[in-house]
C-alpha cells in the first residue's frame, strides 16, 4: 500500500512537474528577484546586497513618483472607463441585434485590427492623430477649426485614445459572453411583468452582466497601468507613467533596486485595487442580489 | 361560457412565407381555465406569445377586456405569463423575484412584503423568500413563477407548457394545485400543452390546434366522446377506426354497416365531417366489450383475442373481429371472478352505436 501511493506520488509529481518548472522559472523566481532587488542598494556598478528600506522610504516620500504613480492610475482609470463603456454598447448590438448565424463573423471583424502588432498600431495613432495628420487635416478641411488641436499628441489624452482602441476587443469579449449567457425569456419575463425597455434593461441585463463589465475592467485595468510602449510614443511628458519611469530607473539612472522597488509598489497598488474590486462586486452581487 | 375576456378575431401569423396562425377565431370566457393542444409546430405557443404581446399578429385582432391589443407591448396588457423555462431571475432571492412586478405599484414597503408572503403562501412557499432563486428545485421554480405573475392579479394567466419540465409524479401534482389555485383565484387561465391527458384533466375547455387552425373546441367530455375529425380522434387518447358504409338516411342521421361488427343508426352529430358512403368509424378501446360466458348484449359481433397486455387494474386486448384485416383494441377493467382471455381465444364482442363516430 505504502509502496503503491509511492509510487502513484511519483507519477503525479512526474505529471506536474513540466507546468511546475515553468512556473517556478518563469514567475516566480523572476518575481522573488524583484523583490530581493528592491531591498538592496546600487552603489555605481555593484549591487549592495545588505537589505535596506531607503528604496521605499525614497518612493513613498519623493513627490516624482507619487505623481507618475496617481497618473498612471488615473490614465488606465480613464482607459478602462472609456473602453467600458465604447465596448458595452459594442458587445450589446452583436449579442442582442446581429443574426446568430453572423455572430461569429462580426467577432472575427471586431478583432481584424490586433492582425498587426501592437507597436505598429501605436505607430499608426502617432500618424493619426499628429499635428499635420488625418483627424486634424479632415477638421480643418471641415472648416470646424483653423488650427491644429495639440491636445490630442503627445500627452495623456493621446496615450488613452490610443490604449482604449488597443484593448477594446479584451472588453468586448467578456461582455458579449455575459451577454450571450443570459436567458433571453427573462427579459420576456421583466416586460411581462411591467417593465419598459429601459428599466429592463436596468434591472435584468445589466445586473446579469456585471460578471463580464467587471472582467473586461480588471483586464483592461491591470495591463494598461503597467503601459510602456504607448506613454513612450504617444504620451510626450505630460503623459509618461510608471513604467517608463521603471524603464529610467534601471536603464538610464543604473539604479536597478530602484527600479525594482517602483515596480513592487505598482504590482502592489494594482493587485489591491484589484482584489478590492473583486470584493466589491461579490459584496455587491450578494446583497443587490 | 362567461362573457368573454379574450376575443380572438381571424388571427393570422406569417413568418415570412410559413403561416404559423391560420384565421384563429375564438372566444375564451372571464374565469375560464382554458387549454391551447397540439402537437409542437400547430402554433399554439404563437398564439399564446401573440396574446402575451412577444408576437405581432399579420391579421385579425385580438382583444382583451373588450380592448383592441393591436400595438400595446407586454408591459401594458392584463396578461401575465409563466414561462416554460420559468425565467426566474437568478441575481435575485425568491421574494425579490416575486415582487419584481411590484414596482410601480402604489403599496407601500410594508404592504409589498406582505403580498409577497402571501402570494408565496398561496404558491406552498412560506418561508421561502429569503432564498436564492438559483437554489430552487423545478417544482420550486414553477410556483415562484407563478407567484410571482398572480401577485399582479392579472385578468388572464398565459401557462407555456409549465408541467413539461417535471418528473411525472411532481406534474400530477402540479396539475390538481393549478386547477385548485386556478378556482381560488378566479383569474382566466391559458395553458398551452402538448399533453392531452393533461389538457383533458385541467380544462374547462379545450383548443386542439393543428397547423396553425383550431380542429375543434370544446369541453373536454365532448372532444373524447365526439371528436370533430379524425385526426381529433386520433390525437385524443386512443381511438380505434374500423371500415364502414353509410346506407341510407334516417330521420335523424343514417344507417351505418359497420365492417366485423353490423348495421346500426348514427345520430347526425356522429357524422361531423359531413356524409359519405364510405369511410371509418372511430370507436375508444373501452366502448367496446369483451362477453364472458353466458353474458349477452343488445350487439354482438365474434372476434378473436390476437394478443393481450395485463395491466393489473386493466387489461388491454387487440382482437380481430370476423372479416376484417386489422386488430382493434379494447380495454376491460379487471373484476374479481373475470378471466383474462389469451390470444387464439374465441369471444364474443359487446358494442353500441352511441359510442361511435363516422369520418368520411
Amino acid at each position: 500500500m505504502g509502496r503503491l501511493m509511492r509510487t502513484d506520488g511519483a507519477r503525479g509529481l512526474a505529471l506536474v512537474s513540466p507546468p511546475l518548472l515553468y512556473a517556478i522559472l518563469m514567475l516566480a523566481a523572476p518575481l522573488l528577484m524583484i523583490v530581493l532587488t528592491s531591498f538592496w542598494t546600487q552603489n555605481f556598478m555593484e549591487i549592495d546586497r545588505s537589505f535596506t528600506l531607503a528604496n521605499y522610504r525614497e518612493a513613498f516620500t519623493d513627490p516624482l513618483y507619487r505623481t507618475l504613480m496617481l497618473r498612471s492610475l488615473r490614465i488606465s482609470g480613464l482607459v478602462t472607463l472609456v473602453t467600458v463603456l465604447t465596448a458595452f454598447p459594442i458587445a450589446y448590438f452583436v449579442s442582442f441585434h446581429v443574426a446568430p448565424e453572423r455572430k461569429s463573423l462580426w467577432l472575427f471583424l471586431i478583432t481584424i485590427p490586433f492582425w498587426t502588432s501592437y507597436l505598429i498600431r501605436v505607430f499608426l495613432w502617432r500618424v493619426i492623430l499628429a499635428f499635420d495628420g488625418p483627424v486634424n487635416g479632415t477638421l480643418i478641411g471641415l472648416g470646424i477649426i483653423d488650427q491644429p488641436l495639440s491636445f490630442i499628441l503627445y500627452n495623456a489624452n493621446a496615450v488613452i485614445i490610443t490604449l482604449a482602441h488597443a484593448f477594446a476587443p479584451f472588453a468586448i469579449l467578456p461582455i458579449f459572453v455575459s451577454l450571450e449567457r443570459i436567458d433571453r425569456s427573462l427579459l420576456e419575463a421583466a416586460r411581462d411583468l411591467g417593465e419598459s425597455t429601459a428599466m429592463t434593461f436596468l434591472r435584468v441585463t445589466l445586473p446579469l452582466a456585471a460578471p463580464g463589465v467587471l472582467a473586461a475592467i480588471l483586464i483592461v485595468f491591470i495591463p494598461t497601468i503597467g503601459d510602456y510602449v504607448t506613454p513612450r510614443l504617444v504620451g510626450g511628458s505630460g503623459g509618461t507613467m510608471i513604467a517608463n519611469m521603471i524603464y529610467a530607473q534601471i536603464f538610464d539612472l543604473n539604479d536597478r533596486p530602484m527600479g525594482a522597488t517602483l515596480a513592487v509598489c505598482a504590482m502592489a497598488v494594482v493587485g489591491t485595487i484589484a482584489v478590492a474590486l473583486i470584493l466589491l462586486s461579490r459584496r455587491w452581487t450578494r446583497t443587490g442580489g | 361560457m362567461t362573457r368573454p375576456i379574450i376575443e380572438l378575431r381571424n388571427v393570422h401569423k406569417y413568418y415570412g412565407d410559413y403561416h404559423a396562425l391560420r384565421g384563429i377565431t375564438a372566444d375564451i370566457g372571464a374565469g375560464e381555465f382554458f387549454s391551447l393542444l397540439g402537437p409542437s409546430g400547430c402554433g399554439k405557443t404563437t398564439l399564446l406569445r401573440a396574446i402575451a404581446g412577444f408576437e405581432d399578429i399579420s391579421s385579425g385582432a385580438i382583444l382583451i377586456d373588450h380592448r383592441e391589443m393591436e400595438g400595446v407591448p407586454p408591459n401594458k396588457r392584463p396578461t401575465n405569463m409563466v414561462f416554460q423555462s420559468y425565467a426566474i431571475f437568478p441575481h435575485l432571492s425568491v421574494a425579490q423575484n416575486v415582487g419584481f412586478g411590484l414596482r410601480r405599484s402604489p403599496m407601500s414597503g410594508e404592504e409589498k412584503r406582505k403580498a409577497v408572503a402571501e402570494a408565496l403562501e398561496m404558491v406552498g412557499l412560506g418561508g421561502y423568500g429569503a432564498r436564492a432563486a438559483h437554489a430552487l428545485s423545478g417544482g420550486q421554480r414553477q410556483r415562484v413563477a407563478l407567484a410571482r405573475a398572480l401577485i399582479l392579479k392579472p385578468k388572464v394567466l398565459l401557462l407555456d407548457e409549465p408541467l413539461s419540465a417535471l418528473d411525472k409524479k411532481m406534474r400530477e401534482q402540479m396539475q390538481h394545485e393549478l386547477r385548485r389555485l386556478q378556482r381560488q383565484v378566479g383569474i382566466t387561465f391559458i395553458l398551452v400543452t402538448h399533453d392531452q391527458e393533461e389538457a383533458l384533466i385541467m380544462s374547462d375547455r379545450i383548443a386542439v390546434m393543428f397547423e396553425g387552425s383550431v380542429a375543434q373546441l370544446t369541453d373536454p367530455q365532448t372532444l373524447y366522446r365526439r371528436p370533430a375529425t379524425r385526426r381529433v380522434g386520433e390525437f385524443i387518447g386512443m381511438m380505434n377506426f374500423l371500415p364502414a358504409k353509410l346506407s341510407g338516411e334516417t330521420s335523424g342521421g343514417a344507417m351505418v354497416e359497420v365492417a366485423g361488427l353490423g348495421t346500426a343508426e348514427l345520430l347526425s352529430d356522429q357524422i361531423p365531417e359531413g356524409r359519405a358512403r364510405e369511410g371509418s368509424i372511430g370507436v375508444r378501446p373501452e366502448s367496446l366489450t369483451i362477453l364472458h360466458e353466458g353474458q349477452t348484449a343488445p350487439r354482438e359481433a365474434n372476434a378473436e383475442v390476437v394478443e393481450r397486455t395485463y395491466y393489473g387494474d386493466m387489461t388491454y386486448y387487440d382482437v380481430r373481429p370476423e372479416g376484417v384485416d386489422g386488430t382493434v383494441s379494447v380495454s376491460m377493467r379487471n373484476m374479481p371472478g373475470r378471466r383474462v382471455s389469451e390470444p387464439g381465444e374465441r369471444v364474443r364482442l359487446a358494442w353500441d352505436p352511441a359510442a361511435m363516430v363516422f369520418f368520411p
